[in-house]
């Protein structure tokens, strides 16, 4: 077991549960106990375990996933530019108010991350100073990347006036 | 008596003839390049295929001073209005260029945010199939659009006034009803951002 | 030199007379494509840049849940679409480590060769056209000549010259003629001349030098800490390279054949040498990948349920007909193991990672990108701030910015 994973389970013991699966170690924390540890145990990683890079935020949709428990999760991606290690945080959220606390104070790198995984999902992250939609346009009123929004959308990439030859 | 009344036909189209020559010999592109077929637009324009052995290197990144909209790569819902803003930008007379599948028909992207052509919106006089297009069939479209001048021509543009109904696949132009789509309407008079345009009576469904 | 960067203003107090706003893009030449900045302006200074992007959003990562492993290759070719098969290495590179499948060293040799091209050709355009948007046409008409050749290379190889979609799960799609070595061969022969046209241009010419040196300095410690990655974060002394760090394909075989090229510069004028040099790096790792080409099959074996049978198996065994019948119908095809998965490989740009998560299908639950072009511009309102306007364009093509990859 590492001993990033030692300091951790020291810290916030019972907080979170660990995986792996080929080498990638994840630590994992469930919806009821995100808003309140997430944050603190980003430090923990970032301040005494040396994992200083963060390299990527990627929201996920569990809905009717095999065994899921809870229905967003956002997964940070952890290196340690000394060492080359990751590790990833898996946290969860779930509806009707998925929102979970803010990396930004970290890393400034999680700003753009985070507002991508808001306006594909919809998590709101708590403290980020800028939380607007990123890639969609801004009276865009769905979440595309949820499971339950179709590929082929509603409509909208039609619902533009059309211009002919003669009136150009 | 018969003079006069042929004389004003004769001379009419031979107008016609010379502004089409003029025309067709230099257009100037105003490449609208937002994907993979920009790179390939630029290897047209670049040493080896060279598009100005058919007068049409002068490219023009200001609308104002083009005749030819090359649309080069997917277009997609945040940018359908400022691809008609640029159309409407240019000035008579002008003629668009669809160029690679994306532009032509959404292509592979089949998904929410993609235009799935952009006749759907804007007038359209070649398309140029491939993903992307090679710089060979690019260039036969420049020379496709030559011979369009030269053919439809006129000096007054009666023909773009005749053009006056919808040119896009009209079968598939709506592909859901108004009241099931959750609105997001784009207006190119306003501003480069969409802004809300009222098209039913119901309100825009609120936020999940 | 860059300016003093003003202190913050008071958006509603007197200072704001002074200002006025400029509405930069998404179609404006010095973007390339679609891009677009609301720049705050004190005269020429920029007080403030606000991006705004997703211009060219159209929902590949949406995509990436409806196509199967083979099939979404030709939707992350179009990614970074200057380099398209460093993305279908990085793709297939993350599947195969979900699915858990050890690749033939022919195919592993083949795929770093056409990925080491792939960085060539997108540096190439990066420094061409870095060049031109400063002035500099005839660097660019150099280097679009080169990457023609590694557009007929890749054209021989897959058959298309510029989304050649090659790779499989398992494979490749089909294995390269000595003619496509001769090319490449050819290639590592006629390019360090280019190379060396190109550096004589560029490297001590006095507009360009004057243009990018302290232009947009990115310290070291704030690469770090907004997560770029690449030749962005090498330029400013982050010695870090996935090629070396883990090494994946061919690499642990070649780590003899390259260096890491790394400066401490930060401005753009060290992000354009560190491209420069890498190229030769990567030329290196050709040479010596085809020298040591090993022979053998490019697919993992047929018994293995993994890759698509060519098709003389298709048509004259059974196996290879029950196999090719298994992976195409979509409610067979692979059956990766329900767990998720980051794969990452050094492309041209950077880090591009793929998030997999599998539900045990064919197809992936989900497929997110990490893409290095969304993490470098949103460093571009804090790179820029001082600088004056002409300086955007030179710091927008340090930086390489593709706006596919930006918004997928």
């Amino acid at each position: 077991m590492a001993a990033y994973l030692d300091t951790l389970t020291a810290r916030f013991p019972g907080a979170f549960t660990t995986s792996e699966f080929r080498g990638d170690r994840r630590v994992i924390v469930a919806a009821d106990k995100a808003p309140a540890v997430l944050l603190g145990l980003l430090r923990c990683l970032k301040e005494e375990c040396g994992f200083d890079f963060l390299c990527d935020v990627a929201g996920v949709d569990y809905l009717n996933y095999p065994g899921a428990a809870d229905r967003y999760g956002v997964v940070y991606a952890l290196t340690n530019t000394t060492t080359g290690g990751r590790v990833f945080v898996k946290a969860f959220a779930n509806d009707p108010d998925p929102v979970l606390p803010s990396a930004v104070p970290l890393w400034q790198g999680a700003d753009w991350l985070e507002r991508e995984v808001y306006d594909m999902y919809g998590v709101r992250f708590d403290g980020h100073p800028d939380l607007r939609r990123i890639l969609m346009p801004s009276e865009f009123t769905a979440y595309p990347l949820r499971k339950d929004y179709p590929l082929r959308g509603l409509g909208e990439r039609h619902n533009f006036p059309t211009i002919t030859r003669a009136e150009s | 008596m018969a003079i006069t009344g042929l004389l004003p036909d004769f001379l009419v189209t031979k107008l016609d003839y010379l502004a089409n020559l003029t025309r067709k010999h230099s257009l100037w592109p105003m490449p609208f390049a937002t994907a993979c077929c920009g790179i390939e637009l630029m290897a047209t324009a670049s040493s080896r295929y060279d598009i100005a052995r058919f007068g049409s290197e002068a490219m023009r990144f200001s609308p104002r001073q083009c005749d030819l909209m090359i649309v080069a790569g997917r277009v997609v819902m945040k940018m359908v209005p400022v691809m008609q803003r640029i159309w409407l930008q240019m000035p008579e007379p002008k003629w668009c260029i669809s160029m690679g599948a994306c532009a032509s028909s959404g292509g592979v992207f089949d998904a929410y945010a993609t235009v799935q052509g952009i006749d759907r919106f804007i007038p359209v006089d070649v398309y140029v199939p491939g993903c992307p297009p090679r710089p060979e069939q690019l260039i036969r479209a420049v020379l496709d659009i030559q011979e369009k001048i030269q053919r439809t021509g006129t000096i007054d543009a009666r023909e773009f006034a005749a053009r006056s109904s919808y040119e896009g696949p009209t079968s598939l132009a709506r592909e859901i009803g108004p009241e099931e789509a959750i609105v997001a309407p784009g207006d190119f008079t306003t501003a480069t951002r969409l802004r809300s345009l009222k098209m039913t009576n119901d309100p825009p469904m609120t936020r999940q | 030199m860059p300016l003093e960067v003003l202190p913050q203003i008071d958006e509603a107090g007197a200072d704001q007379e002074f200002l006025y706003t400029l509405n930069f893009g998404p179609q404006h030449p010095a973007t390339h494509t679609t891009l677009r900045l609301i720049l705050t302006l004190d005269g020429e200074t920029i007080v403030k840049a606000v991006p705004d992007i997703g211009y060219l959003h159209s929902g590949f990562e949406k995509l990436g849940e409806d196509l199967d492993f083979n099939q979404y290759v030709t939707i992350v070719d179009r990614m970074n679409y200057i380099s398209p098969f460093a993305n279908e290495v990085s793709w297939h590179h993350a599947v195969e480590k979900l699915i858990g499948i050890e690749l033939t060293p022919r195919c592993k040799y083949l795929r770093t060769i056409l990925a080491e091209l792939a960085r060539i050709s997108d540096h190439l355009l990066c420094v061409g056209a870095a060049a031109l948007d400063l002035g500099a046409l005839t660097a660019f008409l150099y280097a679009f000549n080169e990457r023609e050749k590694v557009y007929n290379i890749m054209e021989s190889a897959a058959g298309q010259r510029f989304h050649p979609s090659f790779t499989r799960v398992g494979g490749l799609m089909n294995d390269i003629g000595g003619d496509v070595v001769d090319q490449i061969r050819n290639f590592i022969r006629t390019f360090p001349k280019a190379h060396a046209d190109v550096v004589r241009l560029l490297n001590r010419n006095r507009i360009f030098v004057d243009r990018t040196k302290g232009i947009g300095v990115l310290s070291k410690a704030d690469a770090i800490n907004t997560g770029c990655s690449g030749p962005v974060a090498r330029a400013s002394g982050v010695v870090r390279d996935l090629r070396k760090d883990e090494p994946y394909l061919a690499y642990p075989d070649l780590q003899g054949a390259f260096k890491v090229v790394c400066a401490t510069g930060g401005d753009c004028y060290s992000r354009y040498l560190v491209r420069m040099e890498e190229m030769i790096e990567s030329l290196n790792i050709i040479k010596a990948a085809v020298e040591n080409l090993p022979a053998g099959p490019v697919n993992v074996a047929l018994n293995d349920k993994l890759t698509i049978p060519d098709k003389t198996a298709t048509y004259r065994s059974i196996e290879g007909l029950i196999q090719h019948f298994e992976l195409f119908m979509w409610n067979r095809q692979w059956e990766p193991p329900v767990e998720e998965v980051y794969g990452a490989t050094e492309t041209a740009n950077g880090e591009l990672g793929f998030y997999v998560v599998s539900d045990g299908h064919g197809r992936a639950w989900r497929a997110r990108t990490r893409p290095p072009s969304f993490i470098h511009f949103a460093v571009f309102p804090m790179l820029m701030e001082g600088h004056q306007i002409s300086d955007v364009p030179a710091i927008l093509g340090s930086l390489n910015i593709i706006a596919a990859e930006l918004d997928r």
